[in-house]
């Protein structure tokens, strides 16, 4: 097991208690990222984004430096930042934008320098409450010290950025549904196409729309130039990436580590990171990406962080978040509670989610409850079908959002790799942990 | 004038609220928010008025905010008690969590105990699954939660040590934006009588226009 010595680029100030303070972030080489920037044209500070291969790290993976490219040449146009940070067990945002918000702020007013955008929105979920008092404080200071509002450090680059709250829909962290949710309106996905918000977004104007951690990494690329982030990594996934590790590992938390040059089996085992599976027991199987991810299990360890690797492998990085299940963990009430997840989380435009999902969600509680029947596995397998037809990875798609499609990937991968287990809660009638709870 | 059901000062921040934004309506949501803050929850004279301020319907205010599950469209408890219990959280304990939860406030999860003072309720993922399971009173984080530790928190929270921690339901950002393009009231002023009398000028040209070809 190896952990490289990669540099931290988006958690250094982590180690201080005051990192939120623009004391801090000054003192720490904060806004030089910035400065840097506006010495150079616009299109140079594109360009260097596009180098370093910048997947974004919202969930999706789309390169930042050609999403930026694709934004359409408008009067109006705007960045918005998501940060309504809601996949199941992904907390790396909540800690940026808690404990570095003048990187997020500084990475916000490099992006509309580049972009030649002049208003910014930072929408945060709204259960962030003290992220979004440390942001307001960020972006009051920050206009104090002259890095945002007019003539921003003499540059006659000017903007605007409003730091706007969320108020409880996992829906509005898809990029459509946060523009929706923006507007003022219920947070419903939009129809496609326009593939792009770039093209028609907020306000139907040209709009950018990127995550927390990807915006996180530009004052470093800036400060420290391309090549250094492309030293990082291997093929397209550069630079580092934030992990968030939960459920049966010692120690769970969020963890900055090198992409690609890290594997699985390090994040969750070695002593400096997850620290191994607590209680001598063994690894079940681990959620690789978000509820929306296809699992694994122990035979895929070695897989590397990279993004192509997992996907090759059959899942998805997704936003980071590595689920541990080890051998005491129920999969039937695992696999029940990521569909009651999306269950209740549906926005019910598209009639295969809004209902499936419930169905889904009843079965599996049935199969748990002991009243299983010998058919159940089979009419899973349907109704995930007419969500997602051929169950394939990626997913094909019947609904206006990926949410619908996402919902059968931990319901497929556990009946295939524990297909016993789910007979023989319908065989005995029962669950050895008991019956689901209620709540 | 009648009496507005948001206080003067509420009703001033909340039209500071408005102008950040390029179309009012976007202003939904942080207002809601702002009369969460004065009442606790949504009340329908509250909705009335931010529908005036955004410039729509109050059923279109209610629609919208009955979408989203920290808009309280019902009366909630001082302290609104959210326990995750997604899939990091279940896995480290979450649902006996929640039965303790329900047997110590007498409560089923979804409802508020007879004093107003607890409402409880299950969550999805509240993301700070590394110290799970999690809660939130207020939408202000506790991790690590034990059944004792619930206990602890609920007597603190009565007897009013979290009171700096944890403000009463419905206040969410106690900082406030002071930053921002502000233009000078001065300015505004000005501009409003420059453009005041272009169109006064503009008006005037025009009946001059229109009678001289009346005149023929």
């Amino acid at each position: 097991m190896t952990v490289t010595d990669a540099p931290k680029i988006v958690t250094s100030r982590l180690g201080y208690d005051d990192s939120h303070t623009l004391e801090r972030y000054l003192a720490t080489g904060g806004y030089e990222g910035l400065r840097k920037a506006l010495s150079m044209t616009p299109e140079d500070v594109a360009k260097e984004v596009d180098a370093v291969s910048l997947l974004g790290r919202g969930g999706a993976g789309f390169p930042a430096g050609r999403k930026w490219s694709m934004l359409r040449k408008a009067p109006t146009s705007y960045l918005v930042v998501n940060g309504d940070e809601s996949e199941p067990a992904t907390f790396k945002d909540h800690l940026l934008i808690e404990r570095d918000p003048h990187q997020l702020v500084e990475g916000v007013v490099i992006a509309c320098y580049a972009l030649q955008v002049t208003t910014a929105f930072i929408y945060i979920r709204g259960e962030f409450a003290l992220g979004l008092e440390r942001v307001t404080a960020a972006v009051n200071d920050a206009y104090g010290h002259g890095a945002i509002g007019r003539d921003i450090f003499g540059s006659g680059f000017s903007i605007d950025i409003v730091v706007h709250p969320g108020a409880g829909a996992y829906i509005c962290g898809e990029e459509t549904a946060l523009l929706e949710s923006l507007e003022g309106k219920r947070g419903f996905p939009r129809i496609k196409p326009p593939y792009f918000p770039a093209a028609i977004g907020l306000y139907g104007e040209p709009t950018v729309v990127n995550n927390v951690e990807t915006l996180s990494n530009l004052p470093w690329v800036l400060s420290n130039g391309s090549a250094a982030f492309t030293a990082l990594g291997e093929g397209r996934s550069t630079g580092t990436r934030l992990f968030a590790l939960a459920g049966h590992v010692k120690n769970p938390g969020v963890y900055e580590v090198e992409m690609v040059k890290t594997t699985f089996r390090d994040l969750i085992y070695a002593p400096v990171l997850g620290g191994g599976i607590p209680g001598g027991r063994e690894l079940k199987a681990f959620i690789p990406g978000g509820a929306s991810a296809p699992w694994f299990g122990p035979d895929q360890v070695e897989l590397p962080l990279g993004q192509d690797e997992v996907g090759a492998a059959g899942s998805m990085l997704g936003s980071g978040s590595v689920v541990v299940m080890d051998d005491s963990t129920c999969v039937v009430r695992a696999a029940w509670r990521i569909t009651r997840f999306f269950w209740r989380e549906s926005c019910g435009q598209c009639t295969p989610c809004r209902e499936g999902s419930g169905w889904l969600e009843k079965i599996l509680r049935r199969i748990e409850d002991g009243e299983g029947r010998e058919s159940d596995l089979e009419l899973l397998m349907d109704i995930s079908d007419n969500l997602a037809p051929g169950v394939s990875w990626p997913p094909q798609q019947t609904t206006i959002c990926v949410l619908g499609s996402s919902i059968p990937s931990s319901i497929a991968s556990a009946i295939r790799m524990f297909r016993d287990e789910f007979l023989l809660h319908i065989k005995d009638g029962s669950c050895p942990q008991g019956p689901a709870p209620h709540g | 004038m009648t009496q507005s059901h948001l206080a003067p000062e509420v009703m001033a921040r909340a039209r500071d609220i408005v102008a950040l934004y390029p179309h009012p309506r976007s202003a939904l949501i942080p207002l809601c928010h702002l009369a969460q803050e004065q009442d606790g929850w949504l009340r329908p004279e509250a909705m009335a008025e931010i529908a005036e301020l955004v410039g729509i319907t109050p059923a279109e205010v209610l629609g919208t905010a009955s979408f989203y599950d920290m808009l309280h469209t019902e009366e909630v408890g001082t302290y609104v008690v959210t326990l995750c219990t997604n899939i990091a959280c279940m896995l480290r304990g979450a649902y006996e969590l929640l039965h303790h939860a329900e047997e110590s406030l007498g409560i089923r999860t979804g409802s508020t105990t007879a004093d107003g003072v607890f409402t409880l309720e299950d969550a999805e993922c509240l993301a700070d699954c590394g110290r799970a399971p999690c809660l939130q009173v207020n939408h202000r984080f506790f991790g690590d939660v034990s059944p004792e530790g619930f206990d602890k928190i609920v007597d603190d929270l009565r007897a009013g040590r979290l009171a700096d921690e944890v403000p009463h339901h419905g206040t969410l950002v106690r900082t406030e934006r002071d930053g921002g393009l502000r233009v000078e009231a001065e300015t505004i002023t000005a501009e409003r009588r420059a453009t005041a009398a272009a169109m006064a000028e503009r008006a005037a040209t025009a009946a001059a226009a229109s009678e001289a070809k009346a005149n023929g």
